[in-house]
């Protein structure tokens, strides 16, 4: 018989823990060598920097989406993705047909407030039937039936968007107020529209914060979040929070697509998929089910996936490093998933309690 | 008591417009428009919009709960309800140019909804259809059960035969005699489906021999029942006997390109066996199976591939590089299951469609373009040869899938009907309590993920000479989810299901080439509505009988007996 | 009497909170003991700590000899403990004969290969679980029963097989967790007699969770109360019955003796019927 020390090793974790030992290696060792070549001047750092804040904000803001779905129902909406795509989507119609008619020229603010009302409203509608038509009904079901739907309702929609307005990629129209940048010391500047991004995403988060902790939804949402059952009881009509959340969630995602398209200016009916995986790595990240935590992980991720691949790569002569940026991305979602589930700020969820 | 909500069937009638008018925008109905089902009378476009008004019939008769009548009524009334919303439709697509939005709200599409009969006229002629079909499609519901089955069944073949006819009349092209009565069936052009008289025919022939099977099956099977212990076991091993010359002798009946369409669907199910053991059998929902493969067909690729664009050649016989692709494709699998040993649920899901990403990525990128083609790929495969025969055609290749897929369908019933079968299942149901009954959860999660891994390095080398060209597009995320609603569809866990589910989500869109287009879109719409509606599946997985042999018999009647 | 499964100075916090602290407690061989306690006095807490769900912060538990603290519970289950839970955990989807062939599987070594290849271990192995299966059932009295899938059986017939299951391992000790919940007086009193004669045909250490004082005081030979996590005290049922703490901690301070009282008619009744 074995001895109780022995038995109580598990090689599984030891595995995991030299993989760990051995990334950190890679990561501190690329980074010196990065750093010692110096290749890159301290304005492209800046510019990268800049651009992954930029970046990371939107991933905060579908992030919230998938946190807020999460902490409530405990499932991963996994159509999020796709009521991010179908603001964008729409809210790109908004902005060419504004653009044509010169209304945009003649006012580009209000226009570009109605882009976004636009957006934010598609989404909301895409939220609300989804919910209604594909999860409600599906309440108290085991685990692995939502998120198929959830599955199948992604590539649902998709799909439909595909078929309604094509494959093509779209150009986002160039809106002047928008364009350009902001000097600052130096060489350094800073682009416009990642400002405008940072801030607007911010102000939202800012909403959002306020919204969940002092209205009276926002309270009934956080005694969902804890317990339905017990919510019920106290009155609260927990479909109506639960379309809220996904109302809130929605709204967020549909500005973050204007956001995105904005930056990327390009419009497709698989924008989603990428940027919906990151910002779920964002949620994991700062522990699903709290907000602040998606805002901090949608940052860091943001961030970390901009000067990742080339600090910690180039340095090791690996070519075209960006190219392996969403390898970077996810492997840090399983890294987090593994030694510490309960992300930044979370309470652990990911092993489902007993 | 008759009841009539009106509220309702004009909300059925409402949402089955929208779903038409879906239906009609994402461009399936012109796409599908080229393809008659009845030729010159009824095409598959026509069909789909059919289809959904039959589909809210059914929800319709569902409200109404009596009289004949006035479930009719109630039909037409929601089939009117969708038609003025289709008219409405059309009249916007013919009045607006919205096409710089909406690809297909196009003339070609007003001039089938409106039967080239231009705008009053037309929508008129719609809207009168669409009260007519709701009424009809509302009376086959009140029909008694027998009929209804028949007629549904009948109307199904027809509508089967007239979706294949060009594969049918290809496949049936060599025997000089039938050519008259295909002919009759099918009309003379090649682009239609049958012909009127044709799907008469068909309708009446398999609705009343349907009926009649119906009235006889008891008789027959008591006829069988009760034959002499030997003959039964003679006729079981007749069947299989005739099963397996078919099997043989199939792609010679087939032809080339019928056999490459059973050559993928057959990819497609030997991936889905090993799906199944992951996610049917031990309930693990892997979305990254692609990955396995891709790494099965990577493998193959780089160490029998001649073309000398990368850096390492090693030129090995494909007979050596199959093991070794499907060792890699399991120790990847052990390495992905590793990490995610104690994730759950979504956790899983997600980290796993990250791991089907990072391999695609990797094989896209720059950094492993010398060893592995980047996104040329790597071509020059070259065929292996079994016995001097090169397998380099689809009907050579077709024994080739056939041999991995009976592999897979034995090894994957053996294992089920075992203890790790078991542990499998119990493990699905609730991890903490298969670990609680000495079930050791890392090595039971890593041989499913192993086993399945297995399988589909096995596919994936098949796939490299297959293609003799691979490329990392090969294996888009879309591949695991094809895989995923294939299981979901014939039933999670469920071996014949696998089948059932590779028939018809691999295979009928093989042979629709417009369905192509829209295969996602239909997946996805498969996937939320069999979650709702039918979680088990077509197939569902059967459950075993174990208990009563003849001893337990005696041993039920004693306590019987006691507790009396 | 020897002790079987023997805890010392246990300990167990989630988060700030202690749900058991420091306890010990030994549990004689071939014993029916008793743990009763209010809600969230820590006894479920420290079946999970004995089964290896949880792992004590601090504290050692011994099962003959073993230490088995800390132990995934797949190994604690293979060296003779075994359980059955407060709110039945079957696995539903699978018949009532493959929920028993599960907990058989300590005592098979079939392994993949002889699955795929039906060596003469797997026929053996197969066999025997299934007869095990068989002879289970009968022994709960779920005879002809088994081919039923576990969710369609009804209420009592569960628990009886979750019994099954878990005496399929052949344990030497069984936990079992509220075997009575949510039965009627009468289903409770077969339970009663059934875990009785469980013990005196198979042999076997039997440590129960039970909130029904009549099962409790009926059939226990050692009965050991907790409170906030902690023993407040342990004896013979009628020790128990009699001591003021005990009264206390279920029926709040001052209703200590009308308490007693209670408990004084709970045995008279026992004894009535």
């Amino acid at each position: 018989m074995q001895s109780y020390r022995i038995r109580r090793i598990n090689w599984t974790d030891l595995f995991m823990w030299l993989v760990g030992a051995a990334l950190l290696a890679l990561i501190i060792g690329g980074s010196y060598l990065t750093l010692q070549q110096g290749k890159y001047t301290a304005v492209q750092w800046f510019d990268l920097a800049v651009f992954g804040l930029a970046q990371g904000s939107v991933y905060a803001l579908i992030a919230l989406g998938y946190t807020l779905v999460y902490g409530i129902l405990r499932m991963i909406n996994f159509a999020h993705s796709e009521i991010f795509m179908g603001g964008a989507f729409i809210g790109y119609f908004a902005a060419t047909s504004m653009q044509r008619s010169g209304f945009m020229e003649a006012n580009p603010y209000l226009g570009i407030v109605i882009i976004f009302l636009v957006a934010m409203t598609t989404s909301v509608i895409i939220a609300v039937l989804l919910e209604r038509i594909a999860y409600r009904p599906l309440r108290g079901a085991p685990r692995l039936v939502p998120l198929i739907t959830a599955i199948g309702a992604s590539y649902f929609l998709q799909y439909v968007f595909r078929g309604f307005f094509g494959t093509q990629n779209r150009a986002y129209p160039e809106i002047a107020v928008i364009k350009g940048t902001f000097p600052l010391f130096g060489d350094f500047q800073i682009q416009k529209i990642q400002v405008i991004v940072i801030i607007a995403a911010a102000l939202m988060m800012a909403f959002l914060a306020v919204f969940v902790q002092y209205t009276k939804t926002g309270k009934a949402m956080r005694a969902v979040s804890e317990d339905k059952s017990v919510a019920a009881l106290m009155g609260i009509d927990v479909d109506k929070i639960i379309v809220s959340t996904f109302v809130l969630g929605a709204a967020l995602a549909g500005a973050a697509g204007v956001l995105y398209s904005f930056m990327f200016r390009i419009v497709t009916f698989y924008m989603g998929f990428i940027p919906g995986l990151k910002a779920f790595t964002a949620a994991v990240l700062g522990g699903i089910g709290n907000p602040p935590g998606a805002m901090l992980g949608g940052l860091f991720l943001g961030i970390f996936e901009s000067l990742g691949p080339t600090l910690f790569l180039d340095g090791l002569g690996i070519p075209a490093p960006y190219q392996l940026k969403d390898v970077i991305a996810f492997t840090m979602l399983v890294m987090v998933l593994i030694f510490r589930p309960t992300g930044i700020l979370g309470e652990r969820l990911s092993k489902t309690k007993a | 008591m008759s009841t009539f909500d009106w509220k309702k069937i004009l909300q059925i009638g409402l949402i089955g417009g929208i779903v038409g008018v879906l239906i009609a925008l994402v461009g399936m109905v012109e796409e599908f428009n080229e393809r008659d089902i009845i030729a010159g009378t009824l095409t598959m476009g026509w069909t789909m919009l059919i289809l959904t008004v039959l589909v809210m019939a059914y929800f319709v008769a569902g409200t109404v709960k009596a009289h004949s009548w006035l479930n009719v009524a109630a039909g037409a009334l929601s089939g009117a309800v969708f038609s003025v919303v289709m008219s409405l439709l059309t009249w916007m697509v013919d009045s607006f140019d919205l096409r710089q939005t909406l690809v297909n709200a196009s003339p070609s599409l007003v001039k089938i909804l409106t039967f080239e009969q231009g705008i009053p006229n037309g929508l008129i002629t719609l809207i009168v259809a669409g009260i007519v079909v709701g009424a009809v499609g509302s009376a086959i519901f009140i029909l008694p059960e027998r009929i209804r089955k028949a007629v549904t069944l009948g109307l199904g073949m027809v509508a089967f035969l007239g979706l294949m006819q060009d594969i049918i009349q290809v496949s049936l092209a060599g025997f000089e005699g039938l050519s008259d009565a295909i002919a009759w069936m099918f009309g003379r052009g090649i682009e239609n489906g049958l012909s009127v008289a044709g799907a008469i025919t068909v309708f009446l022939v398999v609705s009343v021999s349907n009926l009649l099977w119906d009235t006889n099956a008891p008789k027959v099977n008591a006829r069988i029942e009760k034959l002499p212990q030997k003959s039964r076991r003679s006729l079981k091993w007749f069947g299989y006997g005739m099963l397996f010359l078919v099997i043989i002798y199939l792609p010679a009946i087939l032809g080339l390109y019928l056999t490459e369409v059973v050559n993928s669907t057959g990819l497609f199910i030997l991936m889905g066996l090993g799906l199944n053991i992951v996610v049917g059998f031990a309930g693990l929902l892997d979305l990254g199976y692609v990955a396995f493969y891709a790494i099965g067909a990577y493998t193959v690729g780089v160490l029998t591939n001649l073309s000398g664009e990368l850096t390492s050649s090693f030129g090995w016989n494909f007979w050596f590089a199959l093991p070794a692709a499907v060792a890699l494709a399991v120790i990847a699998g052990v390495m992905l299951g590793i990490p995610v040993l104690n994730m759950r649920g979504d956790y899983l899901a997600i980290v796993t469609l990250g791991f089907g990403e990072i391999i695609r990525i990797l094989a896209l990128s720059d950094f492993l373009k010398p060893h592995i083609g980047g996104s040329q790929g790597i071509v020059n495969i070259p065929p292996p040869k079994f016995l001097e025969v090169l397998v380099n055609n689809p009907q050579t290749l077709y024994y080739f899938i056939v041999a991995g897929a009976v592999l897979a369908l034995f090894t994957s019933q053996r294992l089920r009907d075992s203890r790790l079968g078991r542990s499998w299942k119990a493990l699905r149901e609730d991890e903490d309590v298969a670990q609680a009954m000495g079930i050791n959860l890392v090595a039971t999660k890593l041989m499913a993920f192993a086993t399945g891994a297995a399988f589909s390095g096995l596919s994936g080398s098949i796939l490299a000479v297959k293609l003799g060209t691979i490329y990392p597009h090969s294996f888009a995320l879309l591949i695991s989810i094809n895989v995923l609603a294939l299981i979901i569809v014939g039933g999670m866990g469920s071996i014949p299901g696998v089948f059932v589910g590779g028939l018809l989500l691999a295979g009928v869109p093989e042979l629709l080439r417009e369905f192509a287009e829209y295969r996602l879109l239909i997946y996805g719409a498969l996937l939320v509505v069999m979650m709702q509606v039918r979680p088990e599946g077509f197939w569902p997985e059967a459950t075993h009988k174990r208990e009563l042999h003849e001893a337990d018999e005696e041993a039920r009647l004693t306590a019987e007996g006691q507790e009396a | 009497m020897a002790s079987i499964l023997s805890a010392k100075n246990v300990t167990k916090q989630f988060g700030g909170l202690t749900a058991v602290n420091n306890l010990s407690v030994e549990i004689p061989e071939q014993s029916i003991s008793s743990i009763i306690g209010p809600n969230g006095a820590g006894k479920t807490t420290f079946f999970n700590c004995i089964t290896g769900f949880y792992t004590p912060e601090m504290g050692e538990i011994v099962f003959n000899g073993n230490r088995i603290d800390g132990l995934r519970s797949d190994q604690v289950t293979r060296l003779g403990i075994s359980r059955t839970y407060q709110n039945i955990r079957l696995f539903s989807n699978l018949t009532a004969i493959e929920n028993i062939m599960v907990g058989f599987e300590p005592h098979l070594k079939t392994n993949w290969f002889d699955a795929v290849v039906r060596t003469p271990r797997y026929h053996k192995d197969e066999q025997a679980a299934h007869e095990e299966a068989i002879k289970f059932l009968r022994f709960v009295g779920l005879a002809g029963l088994g081919d039923q899938v576990a969710r369609n059986l009804p209420y009592g017939a569960q628990r009886r097989l979750e019994i099954a299951r878990a005496l399929a391992s052949r344990p030497g000790l069984l936990l079992l967790d509220e075997p009575t919940a949510g039965m009627n007086p009468n289903e409770t009193l077969e339970m009663m007699h059934f875990i009785r004669n469980l013990r005196d045909s198979l042999g076997i250490t039997i440590l129960l969770i039970e909130h029904d004082m009549r099962l409790v005081m009926g059939i226990s030979e050692q009965v050991t109360v907790l409170d906030f996590g902690e023993k407040i005290a342990e004896g013979l049922p009628k020790e128990i019955q009699t001591n003021p703490r005990v009264i206390e901690a279920y029926l709040g301070r001052g209703a200590a003796t009308e308490g007693m009282a209670t408990a004084h008619e709970m045995t008279s009744k026992k004894k009535a019927s």
